[in-house]
């Protein structure tokens, strides 16, 4: 599709390319940057480091529960490996991705120079990447000084009593306490200057109706981590007087209560879920429309379900809690809004079918993920509304089931969707194609490794097995399940190989892109690839939702229409 | 306007923070298993808390000085701001040395002290911070690096204060009035 661009002037005045500079300099170049391009690259290369790390402790997680009464590591490091594992992928692989993409496009999409407050931008990735080092630091200094290290083993929700002085000896819980508690002010500077950028930087004509959907998710995103990080803060600094001064916040022997640490970890944990899909829902609502050649189905739909999605998450906490016991009222309370939460998110799977429906569909390697992500989406939900219905919880509660259907939303929609934004948007990054064969083969390895893995693994939860246990008897009927499930990482582990290797081999050996490889429509495209540090020389008039199908057919604008 | 969407954005996240420390400061009101009990031994902070709401006042009068142009009027109401400040800051502090060392209540005795220290310590360290600001900003005043175009900052360090004054409605009525 590359040769179907030179339609549009270019709006900036391209660069000169530098000579070669010495690698200190250009190291020290990227450490003190301000420029929202490089810092998202650096958010995104940070998380996908974290995902491998993340990844790794999975591996040997499921290594582990291949076959039943297996001994392959310690039940020590068992438990460190999956509070390692889910506080690395949410925190740190999750989180500075979708941070990263939001940082890279969002002043692109509304025709900005940068974001709101550069420095700020920074100083937020610089802590969240701080927040990091602290947490595997652990692995070293988790004893202080008195022996080998050792790392969190908490499990990444890390209820209260476990964390008490009397139950978590060392420092590893601190480890985690702290690094969290840093990451988390990183994210707040992110959330406040996504949402800043949004709010104030927006260029000529662009009003908050002709935003692209992906800056819309994404300034939802922001404002779910403004008023959703806070309680994990709040939570985390209760944990640190519980530990260091002596409170009894969750100190159950002085009046204190271990289930309120429940409620405040889940009152962000639940609103974080979705701080992590609503960007992913992004990808897919700017790449499905390119990919169909048609324009986003229900545009004003799709926004208000977005704005919905991110009212009704705050107030659905607690059906993570359903298995402690609480009252009636607090159940049908939240079996009910849990259930409301279906509706927008239907309605979105349902806009992204209308806007394939009827379309001139091209399966490119960003298409095939986000089809996909959509299919995956459906099952996702329908999963958690089998588990937003009380009993059905009480049943599956904390079984391997719950580990299948958030999975399924976490990989399946959330890493697809930052797969097919990888292959869309790494010609703008870099000005370079991706392979498509390449990018063909990631894609059906990975999809097979997902499914072999997730759809299988909520077959022994269904039959009982419950998560977080270190091995398992044989003649549970679990054993042979579980090593297909195991089977299915092999295949995915695979897929990102493919994956990392194009990214490599792209950069260097890729086919160039040109502005505007896909034939797309938003501002982005606009300027070269990879864009110059400003951007934009000019910035770009905004008359419609699609500018640059404007700009390439004025006899037929969309502005008439809108 | 940046600076002002900004700090609204910095007001909503700590305001996220103060709203969990309220909510366990209710919850556990009343369920410590040990004295003292704050019936026993909290006073209301009558004097200090005039000082932190009139320097609210003292703060806008400032911003209408430095809209006006005038900078000496602006250093003398952000000084008066300044000393508000810490006059509330030394009064806490006055009252959690009696409550220590008079009525042996510490941040470990029972669960009242843990929710009551945190909680107004946790606001106390937002008026240190403030307070910290406004000094760099005197200073600032005193050498004369502050002038008229620096209204709209000025503006947004005075949200901050406001709602530094505004958390203190919220936290003196849980803990003083509500859960006696």
């Amino acid at each position: 599709m590359a040769e179907a661009q030179p339609i549009v002037p270019p709006l900036v005045i391209t660069p000169e390319r530098e000579g070669s500079r010495p690698i200190v300099q250009v190291l020290h170049d990227w450490i003190v940057t301000v420029d929202h391009k490089r810092l998202g690259i650096m958010y995104f290369c940070y998380g996908i480091l974290a995902l491998v790390i993340g990844g790794i402790e999975a591996s040997i997680m499921r290594a582990q529960l291949a076959v039943a009464n297996n001994h392959l590591v310690s039940p020590e490091t068992f438990n460190q490996m999956f509070t390692m594992h889910g506080t690395t992928m949410i925190f740190f692989a999750a989180m500075p991705i979708v941070f990263g993409i939001a940082n890279y496009l969002t002043p692109l999409m509304i025709g900005a120079r940068d974001m709101a407050f550069p420095r700020l931008n920074a100083w937020g990735f610089w802590m969240t990447a701080l927040g990091g080092i602290i947490l595997y630091f652990s692995f070293v200094g988790g004893f202080g000084l008195y022996g080998a290290g050792s790392a969190p083993d908490v499990g990444w929700f890390a209820y209260a009593p476990l964390t008490s002085p009397a139950f978590s000896v060392g420092h590893s819980t601190d480890y985690w306490t702290i690094g969290l508690l840093i990451s988390g002010f990183g994210s707040i500077a992110t959330g406040l200057n996504i949402m800043t950028t949004v709010l104030c930087m927006r260029g000529p004509g662009m009003k908050l109706g002709r935003m692209p959907m992906l800056v819309w998710l994404n300034s939802v995103m922001a404002f779910l981590v403004l008023v959703a990080i806070g309680p994990l803060t709040a939570a985390q600094l209760m944990l640190l007087i519980d530990r260091y001064l002596g409170g009894h916040f969750f100190d159950t022997q002085a009046g204190g209560s271990a289930v309120i640490w429940m409620h405040f970890f889940w009152i962000f944990g639940h609103p974080e879920v979705y701080i992590l899909v609503l960007p992913a829902f992004g990808i897919l609502s700017e790449v499905i429309p390119v990919f169909s050649r048609k324009p986003i189905f229900g545009y004003n739909i799709m926004v208000a379900a977005t704005i919905a999605i991110g009212f009704i998450s705050l107030s659905v906490w607690a059906h993570h809690m359903f298995t402690v016991g609480m009252t009636s009222y607090a159940n049908a309370f939240f079996v009910a809004s849990t259930a409301a939460i279906a509706v927008p998110t239907g309605i979105k799977i349902f806009n992204w079918i209308g806007t394939m429906w009827g379309g001139k569909i091209t399966f490119t390697t960003p298409m095939l993920f986000s089809v996909a992500a959509v299919a995956q989406m459906l099952i996702a939900g329908l999963t958690g509304i089998m588990l937003a219905s009380a009993p059905f919880d009480w049943q599956l509660g904390n079984s391997y089931f719950v580990i299948a259907h958030f999975h399924y939303v976490i990989l399946g929609v959330i890493v697809f969707g930052v797969f097919a934004a990888s292959y869309y948007w790494y010609p703008k990054v870099t000005g370079r194609m991706m392979s498509e064969t390449l990018g063909k083969c990631h894609f059906w390895l990975f999809l097979i490794g997902f499914h072999v893995t997730f759809d299988f693994m909520h077959v022994p939860g269904l039959l009982g097995m419950p998560r977080r246990i270190y091995t398992y008897e044989a003649s549970r009927g679990w054993e042979g399940w579980n090593l297909i499930v195991s089977i299915g990482v092999i295949f995915q582990a695979l897929g990102v190989l493919f994956w990392v290797f194009n990214v490599l081999k792209s950069y260097f050996k890729g086919k160039i892109a040109g502005n505007d490889p896909w034939d797309a429509w938003t501002l982005e495209w606009s300027t070269t690839s990879p864009p110059p540090d400003y951007n934009y020389a000019e910035l770009p008039v905004v008359r419609s939702r699609r500018p640059l199908w404007d700009l390439k057919h004025p006899e037929d604008p969309d502005w008439k229409y809108e | 306007m940046r600076g002002k969407v900004g700090m609204w954005c910095l007001i909503v996240a700590e305001s996220s923070i103060f709203c969990i420390f309220v909510v366990a400061y209710l919850y556990y009101a009343g369920k410590s298993v040990s004295g003292p009990t704050p019936a026993q031994v909290l006073h209301v902070p009558i004097f200090a808390s005039i000082c932190l709401f009139s320097s609210s006042l003292t703060i806008v009068l400032s911003e209408k000085a430095i809209h006006r142009g005038n900078i000496k009027q602006f250093g003398i109401f952000w000084f008066l701001t300044l000393a508000l400040g810490v006059i509330f800051l030394v009064e806490t502090g006055i009252e959690w040395h009696r409550l220590i060392y008079n009525e042996g209540l510490t941040i470990s005795t029972n669960l009242f002290g843990t929710t009551y220290y945190s909680l107004v310590g946790l606001h106390a360290f937002h008026v240190t911070v403030g307070a910290i600001g406004l000094t760099i900003i005197l200073l600032f005043t005193l050498f004369g690096a502050v002038k008229m175009e620096h209204a709209g900052r000025i503006g947004v360090f005075a949200m901050y204060w406001h709602f530094v004054d505004a958390i203190w409605v919220v936290v003196l009525s849980v803990v003083y009035f509500i859960a006696r």
